[in-house]
Order: C-alpha cells, then structure tokens, then sequence
C-alpha cells in the first residue's frame, strides 16, 4: 500500500448526500479479476452519456458535460469533497480502488458509511470526516475559487484551506500508523498468530461444533 | 454493573487481543466467499506466498455473475455466454480448487446466492461470527451471529489470519411491537424501519431487531430483515436465538449433531440481550402502523406506503434532502404528488438475497395462483435463491404457478438484483422488484427500482402498477 503522509491537491466536488458505492463503480467493472485499472470508470454513469463495458477504450466515449469532474477546472483533482454518508451500499473494494486509480488519495465529507470508510485504509485513500457546516464552506470556497487546494496533514491532522485556516480532524491512531508507513494489517496481524492460537485451542474445547464441519 | 446486549456477548467470545485504545483482534468463524470479490484476494495470497489460516472455515459459491437462463445452465460453467463473467467463476473454481476450499460449484444442487446458502446449509449458525465480501452478510445474523460485509483487503486478511481487526460497534435497539396486518411482511417492516431512521440511521451500529412482531416472524422472515440493516447504514443486523432459531438450524447438513448438538443448543440459548442491557440508541415501531411498502426514489430511505402519493422537494426541509428528492424523481421519471398506485410497471423480479426463500415464493404463488400477469408487464421473472429452494419449489408445484401466471422460472443466482449477469432492467424501465437496493443503474443502466415485498411485486405483475396485495387477495379482479 502507498503511505500517505502530506498531500496538496486540487479539490474537486461530489455535492450529494448518499453517494452508493455503485455510483462509484457500476457492477458491470465488478468482473474484472484485477485491483487495477478502475479509474477511467470511476463514476461512469455520470461521467459518460454511453453505457460503459468493461474493457472498452473510453477516450472516446462522449461526456456527460455538466458532470463536474469533466470541467476544465477539476482537471488533476486529488482531494473529493463529498457529502453526508458517502460510499454506502455494497461492500465492492472496487469503489476505493477506481477513487485511487483516477487519482483521489483524500476524501472529505460530513460522515462516510462503514464498510466504505474501512476499506479506504486499506488502500491509501484517507477519509477525512468534518463537521458538517466545515464541509459545507469548503463547498462554498471551492465553487468560488478557480484551482481551490486543500493541504492535508496526516501527520499532525489537519487541513489547511488557502487563506491559512488550520483544520483538525480525527483519525484511529492504528489506522493512522498503517497509513503513514503504508503498512500491510497481514503482516501485523500474524506478528499475533501465538495468540491466534490459542483462543482457538480454548474454543475447541468450549465449542468444538465451530471446528468440526462435517455435512 | 448492566447486562450485557447479544451483540456485546458475540462480541466478548470472539476476542483474541485488543489494545488500550479499543483496537480487537475479532476471531472469525465462517467466511463465505464468491467470484465477485474474492480474486484479488486469493493473488494477495499468492503473491505473499501465504496459506488460508484455516481451510474448513471458510466455504464458497459462485453467484452474481452466474446467469439464470436455464439453455446457459445447463452447460455449467462452459455455458456462460458473456466471457468476463465467466473468468470470473471460473478463477473462483481454480482458487478454491488450488486452496482446498469447498465449493458448491455452479451445478452443484447447493448452488445458490451465498446469503440463501449458508443458513440453508447450517454453515453459518448461532453464535459465530460471520463475514463475507458482501455487504448483504448481515443476512446471517438472524441467526443469532454477527455477520457482516467487508471489503476485499479484508477476505485476503480473513483467509491469512481468521481474524478481522476491528472496533467494537455501538449497541442500536429496533423494536417492533404487536401484529402485523394482512399482507404485510418483514420486508414492509424493514422498508418501514429504514424509512423511520435513514440509510445513515445505523451507521456505527449493530442493530438488534426484537420485539414481539420479530419473535413472532420465521427465520425466512428474521434473515429478510437483518439482510437489510445495511440498507439503514449498520454492517451488522441481529435477532436473539429462540426456539424457531433451534427449530430452523436442527438437522441442517453443517449443523452440529449429538452430543454436540446438546452443548451448542445450550450456550445458543444464551444468545440473547439480558433484560437490563443498555442500548445506544433505540428506536420503537408498532407493527399496525405498517403499510406494504414501496419505494419511489433512488435510496431505500425514500419509501412510502401504498396509499401514498410520490413526495416532492417541498416536503423536505433540509437543503440536502430537497435536491435528492428533486434529482430522485427526475431519474424515476416520477411526480411529485403522483399516487404510487399509479406508477406503471415494465417488470417483474422475485429474487435476490433479500427475499429468493421457499416462504418469499410461496408468498409470490399465493398472489399469481390461478391469476395472469398484465399485459403491459414486459418480463416477470422469479429466481429462486438456491438450487434446494428451487427444488422445494418445484416439488410445491410453485413453477407451474408462476409459469402458468405468464411469469418466468429460473435458476438460482443474484440475478436483476445487481444486474451481473444477462438479466437487467433497459432504461427508463419501472421494476417491482423484491431486490434490497433502488440505487440509479442498479439493475440496469437507466433502469427504474421500486423495493417491495415479495407479496406486492407478485400483485403488480396482476395489476400492471402497484397496488394493495390484499385487494388481489379479496378477489377484486385487475
């Protein structure tokens, strides 16, 4: 996984509450076998006017011109700024994976729903949850200003907007960790396999049903 | 000190490590795995030159992606027209095959929508802790699990390490109280719930459902239900196990025997929130209050009751939710004020995670019985969840109901629900569907999703539009 640590970037909005991860990545890019190679259909529904495929060339595909991440002025966007609720619906990693692969390291919105916000740890996207009057002028700000930046710091979390304004966020300090060293949860995981094992020794013998699986 | 919820309970068995700051180290009893999310993972595996943990925990069947025509069925995997799906099965054969995971391959008669599968199976059982890479996993915590969806980093995690790392959810109550009406079911009450409190409403949360009217509800009923919390935002719904939860699970292929069966049944019955255990959150329904229910936008939030009529921007009063309300009604091709009786239907789909069981067909067969389908009605197709419902069905004579109502009899998988395989909505098609999301293209590129019970999708393939199921019921002819 990518570590992320600092990030300025361009923002880019998604103003709609309840943004489902279908949206996100229509099922038909669900049958790919691969991580990689989500972004040209990241929001394809709206994106394009076409019905995407998977596999298809979309350079050529015509845009939906009043879809916001097909402006000029979003161009290079690594910062989404959402709405409440974000990324609910299905578990697929996919949406996480199409959000990276076009190129979003950070998110930020009034709340996400849980699977979403979970697996974006995974994959060195970081969600960042603001109150919601915050986002709500960040809204403000970004429509008004042309090439609007956010700087996001992981490290000392916070956002900083253009005119200086410092804004802290909440992060779990394991999620913070992994993210910063681009940390794989595997590896952390099986540095406790001893105890592992021996709550499965335990629960054989109080519930050795759940171990013996027999049809 | 309080007691203790059923979720706090699975929660405390479960536990192998957690630090300071809340972060646990969850064991997981029974992972279920199918194509869609699962390929990505195994090569994480590979890759790493790691081994699944632990190989009996983990049972798997290919769904989504598998199609429902009986002429592509019957050649098994070779069958499937579309080449992209049929990588996708086909990868879950080879990696369960190199792995040592059982699998109920496609022709498999235990082939079925994985949610269908496991409680069938008595694969996943009272007091485990269940995930799969499908938000529809809280399905199983009818039983009197935890059950959730995950992601895929987290099937790699699950297959690597048996665990999950994790933090402990807050403590949601829903309780329904009294008897429902005629014609309404637990799929009306779960709308009704997600209606009440929002899709955001259980966000955080593990939602127990109790209250007399689920006590009173089967476990076809119970699974309908929970399979929908994440619909109202919570990955884990629950119901305390009872005697119809023992009744359901005895003599299940996977389920415990003999002596084991004895020790399950009495740690099983202590699955339940004690009297004094205190929620975060509780939100009360009564089961009168409860209409059938259909949904008219595009977020299972935005529900109404069949009396209603289609709502419009002016009965919002948040700015965020006007624009939803004005943007869902331009994609349903609706108007506000409109009845939703009104609203005319192209088709028809009985199926899906949420409601393809022996009971749901039965519900759909009662209505259609001796009746047609409207004219107007381009397709209605019933897809049973697994290859043991269809054949239950069969031998209740159910498929010659339907077919003999003009609707089509399948074979089991996800089917319209998400549209993966050749089954889908075109656009600006209106859909009764018995499915659990309404989400824009969700069943088909421009297709229009209305949610509702298996027992109402069945009265508007009679009627053309929505109607009251009991009005078809009492013999008033369409």
């Amino acid at each position: 996984m990518k570590p992320f640590t600092q990030l300025k970037g361009l923002v880019a909005p998604m103003d709609r509450a309840n943004v489902d991860t279908d949206m996100i990545i229509p099922k038909q890019f669900l049958k790919s076998i691969k991580r990689s190679g989500f972004g040209p259909n990241l929001f394809d529904e709206l994106r394009y006017l076409d019905e995407g495929q998977p596999g298809q060339d979309c350079s050529n595909r015509p845009l939906n011109k009043d879809f916001p991440l097909n402006f000029p002025r979003y161009q290079g966007a690594s910062v989404l700024l959402a709405r409440e609720n974000f990324g609910c619906g299905s578990s697929r990693e996919h949406a996480p994976w199409a959000l990276e692969d076009y190129g979003f390291r950070c998110i930020i919105a009034p709340s996400y729903a849980d699977i979403f916000f979970n697996n974006c740890f995974k994959n060195g996207v970081l969600p960042i949850a603001l109150g919601a009057e915050i986002v709500d002028r960040l809204f403000q700000e970004m429509y008004a200003t042309e090439g609007y930046q956010l700087d996001v710091d992981l490290e000392a979390q916070t956002v900083t907007t253009p005119s200086g304004e410092v804004i802290p966020f909440e992060v779990e300090s394991g999620r913070k960790h992994c993210l910063l060293n681009g940390l794989d949860d595997i590896g952390i995981t099986l540095q406790q396999a001893d105890a592992i094992r021996e709550y499965e020794a335990k629960r054989r013998k109080e519930a050795p049903w759940l171990f013996s699986r027999s049809a | 000190m309080a007691g203790k919820t059923l979720y706090d309970k699975l929660w405390d068995d479960h536990l192998v490590a957690i630090t300071d700051d809340g972060d646990a180290l969850l064991y997981i009893d029974r992972h279920l795995v199918h194509e869609v999310t699962s390929p990505q993972a195994f090569e994480g595996l590979r890759l790493a030159g790691r081994k699944p943990w632990r190989i009996d925990a983990n049972l798997a069947t290919p769904d989504h992606n598998v199609p429902s025509a009986v002429e592509e069925r019957v050649h098994g995997v070779d069958g499937i027209v579309d080449p992209v799906s049929k990588l996708q099965v086909v990868t879950l054969d080879e990696n369960c095959d190199e792995f040592g995971i059982e699998e109920f391959k496609i022709n498999d008669e235990r082939q079925g929508i994985v949610h269908v599968v496991g409680p069938e199976q008595g694969a996943t059982l009272p007091g485990m802790t269940v995930v799969c890479g499908d938000s529809h996993t809280a399905t199983h915590g009818a039983l009197g699990a935890i059950a959730h969806g995950i992601g895929t980093s987290e099937v790699e995690h699950v297959l690597a390490t048996q665990c999950l790392r994790q933090r402990k959810m807050k403590n949601m109550l829903v309780k329904v109280d009294g008897d429902l009406r005629p014609g309404v079911t637990a799929k009306d009450i779960v709308l009704a719930v997600i209606g009440k409190i929002g899709t955001a409403g259980g966000n955080g949360c593990a939602i127990e459902f109790g209250g007399s009217t689920i006590r009173n509800l089967s476990m076809e009923g119970r699974m309908t239900i929970c399979n929908m919390a994440i619909e109202a935002g919570a990955r884990v719904g629950m119901v305390a196990v009872d005697e119809t939860t023992l009744k359901y699970v005895e003599g299940r292929p996977y389920a415990p025997k003999g002596e084991d069966w004895d020790k399950a049944v009495a740690y099983w019955k202590t699955l339940h929130s004690d009297d004094d255990a205190v929620f975060d959150k509780v939100v009360e329904l009564k089961a009168e209050d409860i209409l059938p229910q259909v949904t008219w936008g595009t977020s299972p939030e935005m529900v109404a009751s069949i009396n209603d009529n289609v709502p419009g921007p002016d009965d919002f009063s948040e700015p965020v939710k006007k624009s939803a309300c004005e943007r869902a009604l331009q994609y349903m091709g609706l108007k506000a004020g409109q009845k939703i009786r009104d609203i005319k239907l192209d088709r028809v789909f009985i199926g899906s995670c949420t409601n393809s069981r022996i009971e749901d067909l039965r519900a759909a067969a009662d209505v259609v019985k001796g009746r047609k389908i409207a004219a107007t009605i381009k397709e209605a197709l019933v897809v049973p969840g697994s290859g043991l419902v269809k054949r239950q069905a069969e031998a209740e004579g159910l498929d010659k109901i339907f077919v003999e109502a003009g609707m089509k009899w399948r074979e089991p998988s996800c089917s319209m629900c998400l549209a993966m395989n050749s089954d889908k909505l075109g656009a600006g098609e209106h859909c009764a569907s018995t499915s659990n999301r309404n989400f824009e293209g969700r069943q088909g590129f421009g297709g229009r999703t209305h949610l509702v019970s298996p027992a109402m999708a069945a009265a508007a393939a009679v009627a053309g539009h929505f109607v009251d199921v009991n009005e078809i019921l009492e013999g008033a002819q369409s």
